[in-house]
């Protein structure tokens, strides 16, 4: 079989049949009626976006109350081992006493 | 008196969203051609259109009016229907065994006498689609615009959004996978 002349007549076939430009009824009416409703912001977007929008502040106090946290747990270390030194030394600090 | 594109694109643009309805009404028929070259069923060509002109009205800003609304509107429809077919690539590795008894004749017809095998012929019509069902996404994009639209290198880089490069190679590689597609359909119908 003659592939060339073969695919001339075929693509001379799809050439002669164009396809329809038809037009289903009221279509322009079903897009607009589409737009409309994709203009309307649904409930749960509206939600999902507040919650997005919230995140950040949200992270942010977390952050600064974590890192506030730290700072003043480790202020209260410092006071602690201040205190169990001076309770430990403070005996032998009032036998130094007695003895000069 | 009638209101022109721009000015219906403007009002749009201006929050007038009834002033995009002349739009779609005008080009409608132009846009259903150009999906029907695409998709088979008549579901998916509807499906394609909405597609197409939902992407319109969410684009309409990027449209500068250089060129004629109709000019971007094609791209965007081209570009959509390519979409289209690479999420439908099925059926490609179908055969060509299953030819129904009209495109058999047809062929018959062929391989005795091209002469007697008139491509003005539904069976010729079905036989095109079949072939073009069996090309990949690009290669029969390319096939569509350059040899079934007669559209130029240049025009069809303008439509797809490709380089001058790219078309030719794409193109090249169609036309040699059409000639497979072509020389196994002889071969699964003559062996």
């Amino acid at each position: 079989m003659q592939l060339d002349h073969l695919k001339q007549k075929l693509i001379a076939a799809a050439r002669q049949n164009a396809p329809s430009d038809q037009v289903p009824f009221a279509f322009e009416k079903r897009i607009m009626a589409r737009l409309a409703d994709a203009g309307l912001p649904d409930g749960w977007i509206l939600w999902s976006r507040a919650l997005w929008r919230a995140a950040i502040p949200c992270l942010l106090i977390v952050v600064f109350s974590g890192l506030w946290s730290v700072r003043h747990n480790f202020q209260r270390t410092e006071d602690l081992s201040q205190q169990i030194e001076d309770t430990v030394l403070s005996e032998l600090n009032q036998n130094l006493a007695s003895i000069w | 008196m009638e209101r022109s594109d721009q000015e219906h694109i403007s009002a749009v643009l201006q929050g007038d969203t009834p002033s995009f309805e002349p739009l779609v009404a005008k080009y409608s028929p132009r846009v259903f051609a150009t999906a029907r070259r695409y998709a088979r069923k008549e579901s998916e060509v509807e499906d394609i259109v909405q597609e197409i002109w939902m992407k319109a009205f969410n684009k309409l800003a990027s449209f500068r009016g250089d060129a004629p609304f109709e000019h971007w509107l094609m791209r965007l429809a081209v570009r959509t229907c390519y979409d289209f077919l690479r999420g439908h690539q099925r059926n490609r590795e179908a055969t060509f065994t299953e030819l129904s008894e009209p495109e058999s004749d047809w062929l018959e017809r062929f391989a005795a006498d091209p002469g007697k095998a008139p491509e003005d012929e539904d069976a010729a019509r079905l036989l095109v689609q079949r072939l073009m069902d069996q090309l990949p996404p690009a290669a029969r994009l390319v096939i569509q615009l350059l040899e079934i639209e007669e559209k130029s290198v240049k025009e069809i880089a303008a439509l797809t959004g490709w380089s001058i490069p790219l078309v030719k190679v794409r193109a090249f590689r169609a036309r040699a996978e059409m000639k497979k597609c072509l020389a196994r359909l002889a071969r699964d119908k003559y062996l």
